[in-house]
């Protein structure tokens, strides 16, 4: 008897044949997951696969069409997040869901308070959260507030948030996006330390890498479809690609030797201070040449964001020089400076890249709108519009529902930063600022940027990477500098520097030669 | 039996497939808003008296027609500055910015208005209301221009400074009227000449008797420039660029302060424009020297939130404003007392505007029809 309960307690979570229809969407059809106690459990797939809808449902936000679903062996019926919650599940989104202006521990208790003669009673509640903290290293104070606090801290007091409300089950959605390299190792730890507590995870993601250091199964999906689950001791990065994509993918960018051209971009003295009066640029100078990569790495926050603003002049108070191909444009304003033959590709493609509420065709002269191609006496050419966008869309392979109609909402990640590089790109500039281009894409979509960029390069084009992923960094990359408390710390080549060299130099803790 | 319930299914699935584009929802939705408005009046007329409920919720639907021409000339009359005031709402929605100071921008538009139609007598008839009205909307434009200065140069939210301003344009008017155009007997601003009336423009023969006048063709031409403006040209696409995003916008060069500036500059001459609608009639609108503020920008709130605020949109729903408005004057032939028909009318309205709220509706009821399997049927 003993024996067959064990069996049945093998899978702590068991989702079986699920089906799940949107009006015009199949997300789901006929998925099965099967979650084992105590293991870190990937489910892997690209953008629309199908991974949120599925852990949606097992969250109790939507409900499948048809399929069962098993939790400790029990067939359940999970209605909405309160049942979650009961049968111990419990999720961290990939968007924060947390009260600005609340304390940590008022966060986490939120909805399940704990009342003294119906008074709000917050020690107990303070005192489980230390209990936590110090039992997996969060090192938090439960009385510091959101607002102050970095991302990688408010994605703790989310995991706190579920270790509060005893959860068992824990799924993490796309976890590691908001992450510097060093959070992110942390996190990984956390999640070892749960699974050796008896606790199960569920990690929703699409990179690769962290599914190979810290996952024990992977689950594949594509296209609403399930692919197969795999072990990831035996199973190569490149075939969980392979599974994830449907074909195999590049990993290595292939790039032909060329000559170096003229200057096109030559930066000088570049000193700026944020509103806080903090120092945020130091006498930064550099140059990019014709047919150039320069990758700028460094840790999120150490100047490239206004680097990026005073280059393209969405921040216009700096002091110094910046021109291209000789001509000063220091005191240009945006649309002189994007006329003069500057791309940019921006960090945020929802905040600066695309306006949201526009249709796709809307978005594709965002740039050029008043070019003569494209208005007459102040009139649009809503033909040359149309003409322009189907043009793109077949170029670069743009997927949208009802193509130059789609609203920039609703496609997916992927196909808007497309949207965003074609039109960038189509505008053939001289230099191209990239800022994280490939940020929060599929392997499918950063190997397709990755191409577009190198064929830039491949045109004599200058081509300035800002980036945080050291594999990005090394890849792509013709010539490296690194930014660290706003200043060049390092001027390399990446065949001839490691990545160790190169974590060392954006923590701060080695200088190069200039 | 059958054959109904096959035509049933086939209009369901039609509005089902209508009700799952964009502008489909929103569409359906309006109209359950509006339908659900008319219930809760209806409801309202119940509780105060009953016995006259239903009669009441005749006159309501029929209201325009009640006293054949004049009273539909009525309605167009009723409607033709709310469709005004509600284009000026609108229109600032969709460039991202709330103008709640419709009503100073109508008030101080509207005495311009006066002051023009009482004064400058020296004028050649002709052109009299037709200076009178241009006046009126610059004002009314540079009204709304201190504010958009204010909010592009000083980040000073506009619904601060529009409600602050909507007092201000309150009391000047009040002191003009006493200073400028007074009339002691009525403690009211004094008439226009005739010249300075808004000539009605063919519309006294097709509604002889009814007060509209070619103000509503004026509030036609407005609807139509805005949507030209917005829909068709570039400068409408910088306006919505800078609405929907204005980091966006930043971004692609656009020059955010400007567009802010000129947004409320073009709000405010509308508002302007609907305050020369109104008094330069011949129905004898007067401003009086009361301390109160004028309602009709507020209600172009409303006007512009059950049209979307969209220009064709706030065209119909300032047609169903007035059409409302126009009802409530005949309801007074039933016995229902003054206030109640007031709180009957702005129920209406208010329930209307919520269309919102009516979304979720929209996709539950329709759910299960015109779906792509469904088609078949």
């Amino acid at each position: 008897m003993d024996l067959v309960i064990g069996e049945f307690m093998e899978y702590v979570v068991e989702m079986l044949n699920i089906t799940k229809d949107f009006p015009g969407i199949r997300a789901n059809d006929n998925i099965t997951l099967q979650v084992k106690k105590g293991e870190i459990h990937a489910l892997l797939g690209e953008n629309g696969a199908g991974k949120s809808t599925l852990m949606s449902i097992l969250f109790g936000l939507y409900q499948a069409n048809s399929g069962t679903i098993k939790v400790q062996g029990k067939e359940v019926n999970i209605k909405n997040p309160n049942d979650a919650n009961d049968m111990h599940i419990g999720m961290v989104h990939q968007h924060f869901k947390l009260v600005h202006n609340f304390t940590v521990a008022q966060n986490i208790v939120l909805g399940k308070e704990d009342v003294k003669h119906g008074f709000l009673n917050m020690d107990i509640a303070i005192e489980k959260i230390k209990n936590l903290s110090d039992q997996y290293k969060f090192n938090i104070d439960p009385n510091s507030l959101i607002s102050d606090i970095s991302v990688g801290m408010q994605q703790r007091v989310e995991i706190l948030k579920m270790l509060y409300r005893d959860a068992e089950i824990l799924i993490f959605d796309e976890p590691t996006a908001v992450l510097t390299p060093q959070e992110i190792e942390e996190l990984m730890h956390i999640m070892k330390t749960m699974t050796k507590e008896g606790k199960s995870v569920i990690l929703i993601t699409h990179k690769l890498k962290e599914i190979k250091a810290v996952a024990d199964r992977c689950s594949v999906l594509r296209k609403g479809k399930y692919i197969g689950t795999v072990s990831v001791k035996n199973t190569s990065i490149e075939k969980m690609a392979e599974m994830m994509v449907g074909r195999k993918v590049l990993f290595n960018v292939v790039k032909q030797d060329i000559k170096l051209g003229e200057t096109i971009l030559k930066v000088e003295n570049l000193n700026m201070h944020n509103r806080d009066g903090k120092q945020v640029l130091k006498d930064v100078s550099f140059d990019v040449k014709a047919g150039e990569i320069l990758c700028v790495a460094g840790i999120e926050g150490n100047g490239q964001n206004d680097l990026v603003e005073a280059i393209t002049g969405l921040n216009p108070h700096y002091k110094g020089k910046i021109s291209i191909h000789d001509h000063d444009i220091t005191h240009y304003s945006i649309r002189k400076r994007t006329l003069t033959g500057m791309g940019h590709i921006p960090e945020d493609r929802h905040r600066h890249g695309l306006v949201l509420d526009f249709n796709l065709g809307e978005n594709m002269i965002l740039q050029s709108y008043f070019d003569k191609e494209f208005q007459n006496y102040g009139f649009l050419k809503f033909q040359a519009i149309t003409d322009h966008t189907n043009d793109l869309i077949e170029r670069f392979d743009i997927r949208s529902g009802r193509g130059e109609k789609t609203t920039a909402r609703s496609m997916s990640g992927g196909n808007q930063q497309k949207a965003i590089v074609a039109r960038e790109f189509d505008r053939n500039p001289d230099l191209m600022i990239a800022v994280q281009p490939t940020r929060g894409l599929d392997v499918g979509a950063i190997e397709y940027i990755h191409k577009q960029l190198v064929k830039l390069r491949e045109e004599n084009k200058a081509i300035l990477l800002i980036s945080l992923e050291l594999d990005e960094v090394m890849s792509v990359s013709d010539r490296i500098v690194v930014m660290y408390e706003g200043e060049i710390v390092a001027n390399v080549y990446p065949d001839v520097v490691t990545e160790n060299e190169l974590g060392l130099y954006m923590s701060g803790s080695k200088r190069g030669d200039m | 039996m059958k054959f109904f319930k096959k035509i049933y299914l086939k209009g369901m699935n039609r509005l089902g497939k209508f009700s799952k584009t964009d502008s489909g929802e929103s569409i359906l939705s309006v109209i359950l808003a509006i339908l659900a408005g008319i219930l809760v009046g209806f409801l309202l007329m119940l509780i105060f008296v009953p016995r006259d409920a239903f009669g009441g919720l005749g006159i309501i639907l029929t209201g325009a027609f009640q006293k054949g021409n004049e009273s539909f000339g009525n309605f167009l009359y009723y409607a033709s500055p709310l469709i005004v005031t509600g284009l000026s709402v609108g229109f600032a929605f969709k460039t991202g910015l709330f103008n709640i100071g419709a009503t100073g921008q109508f008030t101080v538009g509207g005495f311009a208005a006066i002051l023009v139609g009482v004064r400058w007598v020296s004028l050649p008839p002709t052109f009299h209301w037709v200076v009178a009205v241009l006046i009126a909307i610059l004002v009314g434009a540079f009204w709304g221009l201190i504010p958009g200065l204010l909010k592009a140069f000083f980040n000073v939210h506009e619904v601060v400074s529009t409600i602050m301003l909507n007092y201000t344009a309150m009391y000047l008017v009040v002191l003009g009227v006493k200073k400028l155009v007074f009339n002691q007997d009525y403690s009211e601003s004094l008439s226009v000449t005739s010249a300075a009336v808004i000539p009605k423009m063919g519309l006294d023969w097709l509604f002889p008797d009814s007060s509209v006048s070619g103000g509503f063709f004026l509030a036609i031409i407005a609807v139509i420039i805005i949507y030209i403006v917005l829909e068709k040209t570039t400068f409408g696409f910088q306006l919505k660029a800078v609405g929907y995003n204005k980091d966006a916008a930043k971004y692609a060069g656009i020059n955010e302060k400007l567009n802010i500036i000129y947004s409320m500059l073009i709000a405010g001459g509308l508002s302007g424009l609907a305050g020369a609608i109104v008094f330069l009639s011949k129905s004898g609108a007067h401003i009086s020297t009361t301390y109160s503020l004028m309602t009709q920008g507020f209600d172009g709130i409303a006007v512009a939130l059950l049209g979307l605020s969209h220009p064709i949109g706030v065209f119909a729903s300032g047609l169903f404003f007035g059409y409302i408005k126009n009802s409530g004057f005949y309801l007074q032939s039933l016995s229902f007392s003054k206030e109640v028909i007031g709180i009957i009318v702005a129920t209406i309205i208010y329930f209307s505007a919520l269309a919102m709220l009516f979304r979720n509706l929209v996709k539950k009821i329709f759910a299960k029809y015109g779906n792509s399997k469904g088609d078949d049927l």
